[in-house]
């Protein structure tokens, strides 16, 4: 049962109290939700193919836009990267319902530590919190349901961009390099493994995760290339000293068209 | 068994609303105001880490004087009441009109039952979407809720701080001129130096999280 929400303030919580998602699972509002073993999982949106990658001032992050069921396609313009503060993104593959659901309880997470305790969480604070909440999808994840995001950002502290990928059980791994998640993410490490240099700037950065994309569209029906008859195209955000910045389709297009030209 | 003395409730409220009034008469006071573009906070506080102000939600801020741990429970108790609002339903439908009335029930509620009310006052504002104006709300110990309009002063000095507000402030300032006013109307309320001054915005040109703490030395200076 939810507390009326027009009641009295919440004063008191148990302590350390600057969680989010504690205080929701309090008012018995949270995110856990289990199915009975043996029941049929329904046939719900899939969401494919996400990457991120670190170049000399910070991360780029890229997802494609479809989302299968099956074999049909489910969505052609779904959104798979988030802002998740201004300091980092979160991309999200497998189960879209309740992946879009994590990311904005991540969200209100990682803004209610910031104005609670007045600071906010460490880059490496803010992956081990969302190596929890897939933790917290375990029960699901056996039943097929699995979520598995894709966290990047830039440490204000280490002065660097860094990326993190989970495994369906809440593992967390640092990633040197890239990460990528999703059906198609082996064909898209797989391209960026022969391309990747360290020493890249924001631009080439931009143009390496899109042309990841593209190639691992190639070969995986659930991957969706640009689409430019439709004016489909990828999400690309940056993060550097300056924050989080999403990419405009107009400087999208002419990446993507050159990739979709280039990408054999 | 004891019989416990009987105690008319008019004495004890005026008791309860005297002990408070002292407590708050003690702390530092905050105004805030209206100005072209936003809602400027301002309040005297030598600390640089323990604030008086604060962001609670994308377009509400909260004040509170008085006691410390009693209006810091307070601000993290509106944070926790926005952001659940705000994830159950939608961002849109959290406003300083449904925190303000949480705060005063949630303050009322303490001055009649507990042996000890909160000695605070807080303000909640809000900017406004489109050019309306803005919401400035302010709740005292015991709960009693005032809708205020261009300006407001919390705090001891509340009374002096509003009426030179009110010769100062004038439709349409700038921020600077917001700031100025304030500075001004707390020099004529206190016949002391400033130690230190604490200062924030709720600014339209600040995005969808429009509050942003202020550098205070570049308006002093300038």
């Amino acid at each position: 049962m939810i507390e009326r929400p027009m009641g009295p303030l919440p004063l008191d919580v148990p302590v350390p109290g600057a969680s989010f998602t504690d205080l929701l699972e309090l008012v018995g509002a949270g995110p856990a939700l289990t199915i009975p073993p043996g029941a049929s999982v329904p046939s719900v949106p899939e969401g494919t193919t996400v990457l991120a990658l670190r170049y000399e001032d910070g991360v780029v992050m890229a997802g494609d836009r479809r989302a299968t069921e099956g074999h049909l396609v489910a969505h052609r313009r779904i959104r798979k990267v988030f802002r998740a503060d201004e300091y980092s993104a979160v991309a999200i593959a497998g189960t879209a319902g309740l992946a879009i659901d994590m990311v904005r309880l991540f969200q209100v997470e990682l803004e209610h530590y910031e104005k609670i305790e007045g600071i906010r969480l460490s880059l490496d604070g803010k992956a081990s919190f969302l190596a929890r909440l897939v933790r917290g999808q375990l029960p699901l994840a056996f039943q097929g349901l699995v979520v598995v995001p894709l966290f990047a950002g830039y440490d204000e502290r280490l002065e660097s961009g860094r990326v993190y990928s989970f495994d369906a059980i809440g593992g967390r791994y640092e990633e040197i390099e890239f990460g990528s998640t999703g059906s198609g993410s082996r064909l898209a490490r797989a391209y960026l493994r022969t391309v990747y240099r360290d020493d890249l700037n924001a631009d080439e950065a931009a143009e390496l995760v899109v042309q990841a994309l593209v190639s691992a569209a190639q070969e995986d029906t659930a991957t969706g290339g640009p689409d430019l008859r439709r004016g489909i195209l990828p999400n690309v955000v940056r993060i550097d000293p300056d924050g989080y910045v999403e990419l405009p389709d107009d400087t999208v297009r002419p990446i993507a068209e050159s990739a979709v030209e280039t990408i054999q | 068994m004891t019989i416990p003395f009987y105690v008319a409730p008019e004495q004890l409220v005026r008791d309860k609303a005297e002990f408070a009034k002292k407590g708050i008469a003690r702390g530092r006071s905050i105004v805030a105001l209206d100005y072209s573009n936003g809602v400027l906070l301002l309040g005297e506080n030598p600390s640089t880490v323990l604030h008086k102000i604060s962001e609670v939600y994308d377009r509400i801020a909260f004040a509170g004087v008085g006691k410390y741990n009693e209006f810091e429970t307070l601000r993290k108790a509106g944070i926790r009441q926005a952001d659940l609002m705000g994830y159950l339903y939608s961002r849109d439908d959290v406003t300083a009109m449904g925190l303000a009335t949480a705060f005063a029930q949630t303050l009322g509620m303490i001055f009649t039952r507990d042996p000890k009310p909160f000695e605070v006052e807080v303000l909640i504002t809000e900017i406004s979407e489109d050019s309306g104006e803005h919401r400035l709300f302010r709740i005292t110990y015991d709960g009693t809720l005032y809708d205020e309009r261009n300006f407001v002063a919390i705090g001891g000095k509340a009374e002096q701080l509003t009426e030179s507000l009110e010769e100062l402030w004038h439709e349409g300032m700038t921020l600077e001129e917001a700031f100025d006013a304030g500075v001004e109307a707390f020099r004529r309320a206190e016949d002391r130096e400033s130690e230190g001054w604490e200062a924030a915005v709720l600014d339209d040109a600040n995005g969808l999280r429009a509050f942003r703490r202020l550098d205070v030395a570049e308006f002093i200076g300038g």
